[in-house]
């Protein structure tokens, strides 16, 4: 690698140069990256850390992966994810719910898409991210893009072998180094004298409120279709 | 159906024990589908490559692949080996010169829609006038699609490539195709000896859902991920998501390279690292290339010999350090462009040093006595030429 800690957060310019094309690997199992360079996890966990607690704006991107999963470790994954941003002060959710592009263009205060997520970063002055559940060929997408034309500080939890164009990658993340980099985040908060009660990130504005009590196909939009109900039918309970 | 008992690839690939045998190219092949665990293997068939393929479908009849059938022509064999692996098939195709060039659009489609698929590729004459004989041009039109492309040397790389290859195209971080080139007839018809693990092993099967996509592009509840529609649909998307997805396939690409020196002991293969003159060759090539060294050597002369077994990614670190006090670099080649030496020659500081050549192409056998020829010139050695009449 020619140049020590070479990712770092942007705007890098016009288009920029992926982090593997400057010779950063990915971290092996147990390791994290750190700025392009392999270094241990705690290291790693506690850089991300301070930026969550010391950059404006910091806000949670959530996946497909975490959204949409059906399985207990999905579940476990987006409670672990939602206990991690009750400890960040004044955190956000604004989640990335599919990869389709959107036209004519997304509601920034709503969501991120990877086709162009500098339009929720920039919208939204967030300085400070974590994607989490988002599959790897579209975080990498995004990650560059954002690191090309924005001065936010990428941190990707990811669960499976890490993101070379993060500011902080962790690999193999799951429910428990989720809440592990939580206890990390809560220590470093300490030490920064930073004083914060844990609470939930407010609602996102630009969603209706959820109605849990009638939940009607409509609710699901253009998804509607998926559900196949009879005319006029209202589901009274869902699982 | 077989007996066959899941093993992890580390033991598949480095520990487990070997019987050798002495089979062809195509057998190596087909060998290697036999213990990989493949759901499906669709091809049309076209010479050198048919054998391959006839190989594959016996082994669809015994029970060693879930699925097999012959395309209307190559676009269509190739089509349908992306769809299958989107949804979530391990496949497996092969072809060879007219046969690639047919299915191209396809092929070179693979990388962006992250496709982990393995393609063998018996390379043949692609140009007219028509021919079957081996000449390995049509490798360069696949260098540049963010394939992963390896040049098997032997009956042995064929196996231990396209089994390996298996394992790296669905590493998380790489999740592209590859493909097996190698040269048909020197390889495919003729027979070496090749060192097999035991029949009754095979590979665990794919798991689709370890993947850096979505595994299909189908109906998810409560929503519908696409994969491709950024693709699909240009005028939904920005100039900049186009760029960073052909920035994130190179990158998968130069990712792939850790695994290849993890399976397969490395890019490239270095014969007498202190040589002054160097052959560079891969494929057939580097055979011929390994017997010159060898003369070299028993004359006295100090030749070493870089074998390139990855062309994507290239090894250029690699050969920059071995070549870095070389005097001179022969790069002999089954084609007429001569697609390896300009990579090597991109790959050093002194370009100068680097000879073109020898080629033959059409079909002809390379013999060595052309590569000794290039090594008495880098020497300042004359000899004299007998004619016999």
């Amino acid at each position: 690698m020619a140049k020590k800690n070479p990712i770092q957060p942007g705007p890098e310019g016009y288009i920029p140069t992926p982090a593997a094309f400057q010779g950063c690997d990915l971290p092996p199992p147990g390791k994290a990256l750190l700025y392009g360079e392999i270094v241990d996890e705690e290291t790693a966990m506690r850089e991300a850390a301070k930026a969550l607690l010391t950059r404006k704006n910091p806000t949670i991107f959530p996946g497909p992966l975490v959204l949409w999963g059906w399985s207990s470790d999905a579940m476990e994954k987006a409670k672990a994810v939602l206990e991690l941003a009750k400890e960040i002060p004044n955190c956000r959710i604004i989640p990335m719910p599919d990869y389709r592009p959107k036209y004519p263009k997304i509601d920034p205060e709503a969501e991120i898409n990877p086709n162009h997520p500098n339009l929720t970063i920039l919208h939204n002055r967030i300085e400070v991210c974590i994607f989490v559940g988002v599959h790897c060929h579209y975080a990498n997408l995004s990650l560059r893009m954002i690191r090309a034309g924005t001065n936010c500080y990428t941190i990707a939890l990811c669960g499976e072998m890490g993101h070379e164009d993060a500011m902080v990658s962790l690999r193999d993340v799951h429910a428990d180094e989720i809440r592990k980099f939580k206890d990390v985040l809560v220590e470093v908060r300490k030490e920064l004298g930073i004083e914060w009660e844990p609470k939930l990130p407010p609602e996102n504005p630009s969603l209706p409120k959820e109605e849990w009590v009638k939940v009607s196909p409509l609710d699901f939009g253009e998804y509607a279709y998926l559900l196949i109900p009879r005319r006029g039918e209202i589901v009274e309970e869902s699982e | 159906m077989p007996e066959q008992r899941v093993v992890e690839p580390e033991y598949l690939l480095l520990e487990a024990p070997r019987e050798r045998k002495f089979i062809t190219g195509s057998q190596a092949f087909a060998e290697a589908v036999k213990r990989a665990n493949v759901d499906v293997a669709i091809a049309y068939p076209i010479t050198p490559q048919s054998e391959t393929m006839h190989l594959v479908g016996d082994l669809y009849a015994q029970g060693y692949v879930k699925d097999y059938y012959r395309a209307e022509e190559e676009y269509g064999a190739m089509s349908a080996i992306a769809g299958a692996v989107r949804g979530g098939a391990r496949a497996f195709s092969a072809t060879s010169g007219p046969g690639l060039l047919r299915g191209l659009e396809a092929i070179v489609s693979w990388p962006g829609h992250r496709i982990p698929a393995v393609l063998g590729v018996m390379t043949r004459v692609v140009n007219a006038p028509l021919s079957i004989q081996p000449d390995n041009v049509e490798i360069a039109y696949l260098l540049h699609s963010g394939l992963i492309v390896l040049h098997a040397e032997n009956q042995q790389d064929v196996f231990d490539f396209t089994l390996a290859g298996f394992v790296i195209s669905e590493k998380v971080d790489v999740y592209l195709p590859v493909v097996v080139a190698t040269e048909g007839f020197f390889v495919t018809h003729a027979k070496g000896y090749v060192d097999l693990p035991p029949e009754d092993m095979k590979l665990p099967p794919r798991d689709p859902y370890k993947a850096p996509v979505p595994p299909t592009d189908c109906e998810i509840p409560p929503a519908r991920i696409q994969r491709d529609a950024p693709v699909q649909k240009s005028n939904f998307m920005s100039y900049l998501i186009h760029a960073v997805w052909q920035q994130e396939v190179w990158s998968a690409n130069k990712r792939a390279a850790k695994w290849i020196k993890h399976y397969l002991g490395g890019l490239i293969e270095v014969v007498n690292p202190d040589a002054e003159v160097f052959i560079v060759a891969s494929g057939c090539a580097a055979a011929q290339g390994r017997e010159a060294q060898r003369y070299a050597t028993m004359e006295g002369l100090n030749v070493g010999l870089v074998k390139v077994k990855s062309l994507r990614p290239f090894p250029t670190d690699e050969i920059r350090e071995v070549l870095k006090n070389a005097k001179a670099v022969i790069v002999p080649e089954h084609n007429i462009v001569g697609w390896l030496a300009k990579e090597v020659k991109a790959s050093i500081p002194n370009s100068g040093i680097v000879v073109d050549g020898p080629r033959v192409y059409g079909g002809m056998t390379l013999p060595v006595e052309l590569i000794m020829d290039e090594i008495y010139k880098a020497f300042g050695i004359k000899k004299e030429k007998k004619t016999v009449v």
